[in-house]
């Protein structure tokens, strides 16, 4: 372990916008993303499902 | 026959969205688990670098950043060249789902590469090889992305994002190289093939945890986007109809 203490941790040698800048932003990116992938999954089941009660629903390409 | 065919084509994303949707959480997990030790490794075990300070701890999400960048572009392309040679509906949907998570992971190694390089050269950002063609791979992402949502017809958006995945992925043997073409400021590799890392083993460790990390994150968000783009693109197949009757 390389810490004394929580503040020595968050200083980060004086380096601590720099790292933690890189830490906090990649957080808030992936986070983000995973946030916009949930909203995606729930648009495109209403979309689908939709489409189920009110579309027509193709059982073979070929009818179209 | 032709009946036979189209049902068999049918049943490749059919059978895709139920083995992702069962897959996805185990990747999840991993990515959660791994990038829990790699921050343990690469935050608390890690020593202070006697060059860098505390500095070099940006190596954690940058390195593994960077890699997936590339590497995802190359999935990209590869799933770009099955689909244009075999036509396979799955191929493409794959190489867009793809495309996203990597332009994040680009611009995070642009990110942190920038705040990796104001306090060790002096500068955010210099017009140097390796950052000059990182760049263009982030742009050649939103170009892919930009122009398969600008093209309604699903095929043709397709066909349109691989040619661009493919003639972009001359950039990125360049991204990879150009540290030893050019006279760059970015350093050379730090783990090669051929010789011995040139860092001390606890900070690769950490690193190659991380990259797992990362690795685990990219199939899990992918997977989770190509299901969305199933269902909005099969949202009139039989079996789409199905599935979700049963789950009502």
């Amino acid at each position: 372990m390389n810490w004394h203490s929580w503040q020595e941790f968050l200083y980060m040698g004086g380096y601590a916008l720099y790292v933690w800048g890189s830490f906090a932003v990649t957080a808030i990116l992936v986070a983000g993303e995973i946030l916009l992938l949930r909203l995606h999954r729930k648009k495109a089941l209403e979309l689908a499902l939709n489409t189920v009660k009110y579309g027509k629903v193709k059982n073979d390409e070929n009818e179209a | 026959m032709i009946n036979r065919f189209n049902k068999y084509r049918y049943a490749s994303p059919a059978t895709f969205y139920r083995l992702a949707g069962r897959l996805i959480p185990w990747f999840y997990g991993a990515a959660a688990l791994f990038c829990v030790a790699g921050l343990y490794i690469g935050l608390f075990l890690a020593p202070t670098d006697f060059q860098q300070s505390e500095a070099y701890r940006i190596i954690f999400i940058h390195v593994p950043a960077a890699w997936m960048s590339m590497f995802i572009y190359v999935v990209m392309a590869c799933w770009a060249a099955l689909g244009l040679a075999f036509n396979t509906r799955m191929s493409f949907m794959m190489a867009s789902a793809l495309a996203p998570t990597g332009a994040m992971l680009t611009f995070v190694s642009l990110w942190t590469g920038a705040l990796w390089g104001k306090p060790t050269w002096g500068a955010w950002w210099v017009w140097d090889a390796r950052l000059t063609s990182e760049l263009i791979l982030f742009f050649l992402y939103l170009g892919f992305m930009a122009l398969q949502s600008a093209i309604d017809d699903p095929r043709r958006a397709d066909r349109a994002g691989a040619l661009i995945a493919l003639v972009g992925v001359v950039n990125v043997p360049i991204i990879y190289f150009s540290v030893r073409w050019w006279n760059t400021l970015h350093q050379g590799a730090s783990v090669s093939m051929t010789k011995a890392p040139s860092m001390a083993s606890i900070m690769l460790v950490g690193m190659l945890v991380m990259a797992l990390a990362a690795w685990m994150y990219t199939i899990a968000a992918a997977l989770s986007r190509a299901r969305c783009i199933i269902l909005e693109r099969e949202r009139n197949a039989q079996w789409v109809a199905q599935m979700l009757e049963a789950e009502a």
